[in-house]
């Protein structure tokens, strides 16, 4: 298969694992005692963010609320794409007035997606403070936009992909670079 | 996944379940900024949607206005009284002049059967189908679709029982080619005068008499009698009709637990719905209005929010002499 040739290992399920338990501390460490709550954009951010809210939970021993942020209706792109991107919904179910809000994704590259997010998130209230934590950041910001929690660096070409699989919807933890000839 | 590629939504006859399905669940989304303190998204900033409105509308016009309203695009609203309609101006003159001013979409309601076809052959950008005659009014199927998959989780396997004018019923149609994409029965309800003859081939069942048709259905629809567009004698009196097709509280009382009570508006109560049974925990008839928006919003998104391909002036490829006869 070409797909194997063409891509390169940079985060194991192990590496992940122990990337999250360390942002979960950091946040911790961050953010204790106040109004904690996560919100991760889907669908990766999402996921990342049902396995930060056990790991923080163990250690704060309070139950954090979390959401799920869908960028699409805030997106920059809109009309002009060949067909209009998929909507999904947004659930957020608990009220982020006064919250201290961790935004959570699996990449940042150009962070248009986040400046989405963040609109997205003040449009359903006003949080006290919202801070950004992502597995990845892999450079060429278009947005001045920069992540409080980062999982890893990694020097990219903006031809290549970087590619979060997590076992919830790829059936296994592990982060790739791959080549886009 | 299932893209939507068609330019205009001009029916569901045709539609693929899969295509009814993304605007469900694309309208699934847009309802959540119902429940916002602030209903309102930036998406289709920018935008302008015309409402052409030929024939009187206050839910649909509305329900289209908020829709586009709540995505942050404009609105124009043209009613044909207050128009150079009244002067003789053609469909596609009319829409092709919003469409010069900056008009993003032509939201069109017309009394003859296929002017949004007719119109969308003729301008380049998307047209949508507010009811045309005795044809379709696809977005009110859709909202009447997105209630039932609400209510009952899924709309294969359900029986709906369509009641009173299915002949000059364009709700009735586009319910029939969208539930039975999805993989509904359905069943039209009424007097032999206001069912369309050779319907049955088309999939659906035919019943004359109320009590036998709601037995085990799902869903309950009431139609109103469209007397605008009756253009002799369908049934003796509208007492009569009310009394043989009127749904009453003793015959809900019938029907199976859990059955939905539907109308697409305007009610006439006391004729084809009592009061009691519009007013009944069975109904979901203002849900289906709020619903109505969530199903727009969706529609506008899928047809507005991507890349239009010509904005080059489409009228100079064919515009032919407009008539309406021709398809």
């Amino acid at each position: 298969m070409t797909e194997t040739v063409n891509r390169r290992l940079i985060m194991s399920a192990e590496d992940i694992e122990r990337t999250l338990r360390r942002m979960a501390s950091q946040i911790c460490e961050k953010c204790a005692g106040k109004n904690l709550a996560l919100v991760g954009v889907r669908s990766r951010g999402a996921t990342l963010a049902q396995r930060l809210k056990p790991l923080i939970q163990d250690m704060t021993r309070e139950e954090i609320p979390v959401g799920v942020l869908d960028t699409g209706l805030y997106r920059d792109d809109i009309g002009t794409t060949a067909v209009a991107p998929e909507i999904r919904s947004t659930d957020i179910l608990f009220d982020v007035e006064g919250k201290d809000i961790v935004l959570i994704d699996d990449v940042i590259y150009t962070g248009r997606t986040i400046r989405a997010a963040l609109n997205a998130l003040i449009d359903l209230g006003r949080p006290d403070r919202v801070t950004l934590l992502v597995l990845i950041d892999r450079g060429h910001r278009e947005l001045p936009i920069q992540p409080d929690f980062i999982g890893q660096e990694v020097k990219t070409y903006t031809r290549q992909k970087v590619a979060v699989c997590l076992k919830e919807e790829d059936g296994i933890d592990a982060v790739y670079i791959v080549e886009n000839e | 996944m299932t893209e939507w590629l068609r330019k205009d939504c001009l029916g569901l006859r045709g539609v693929s379940r899969e295509e009814i399905e993304l605007v469900l669940d694309t309208a699934r989304s847009m309802k959540e900024i119902h429940t916002r303190t602030v209903k309102k998204v930036p998406t289709l900033r920018g935008k302008i949607v015309a409402n052409l409105f030929y024939e009187p509308s206050t839910r649909t016009r509305t329900s289209f206005e908020l829709a586009a309203t709540r995505l942050s695009a404009d609105v124009i609203n043209i009613t044909t009284a207050q128009s150079s309609v009244v002067k003789g101006e053609t469909v596609p003159d009319t829409a092709n002049n919003l469409r010069v001013m900056g008009a993003d979409a032509v939201v069109i309601r017309h009394n003859i059967s296929g002017t949004p076809h007719f119109l969308a052959k003729n301008t380049s950008i998307p047209v949508l189908n507010a009811g045309d005659g005795t044809n379709e009014h696809p977005s009110q199927a859709l909202l009447d679709m997105f209630t039932i998959r609400e209510h009952k989780g899924c709309i294969e396997g359900l029986t709906v029982a369509i009641v009173g004018d299915i002949l000059h019923g364009r709700v009735a149609r586009s319910n029939m080619w969208g539930l039975l994409t999805l993989g509904a029965k359905v069943r039209f309800v009424g007097p032999p005068t206001l069912i369309p003859p050779g319907v049955q081939d088309l999939g659906v069942e035919v019943y004359h008499d109320l009590d036998k048709a709601i037995e085990g259905v799902d869903v309950i629809n009431l139609l109103r009698i469209q007397r605008e567009r009756m253009t002799g004698n369908f049934f003796p009196s509208l007492q009569e009709y009310s009394r043989i097709y009127g749904m009453t509280m003793e015959r809900l009382k019938r029907a199976k637990p859990g059955v939905l009570i539907m109308h697409p508006g305007p009610m006439n109560r006391g004729i084809e719905i009592m009061s009691e049974v519009a007013d009944s925990e069975s109904s979901v008839i203002l849900e289906q209005v709020t619903n109505g928006i969530a199903v727009r919003m969706a529609l506008l998104y899928l047809l507005i929010g991507r890349e239009i391909e010509s904005d080059k002036p489409h009228e100079k490829k064919d515009l032919h002499t407009p008539t309406l006869f021709e398809n």
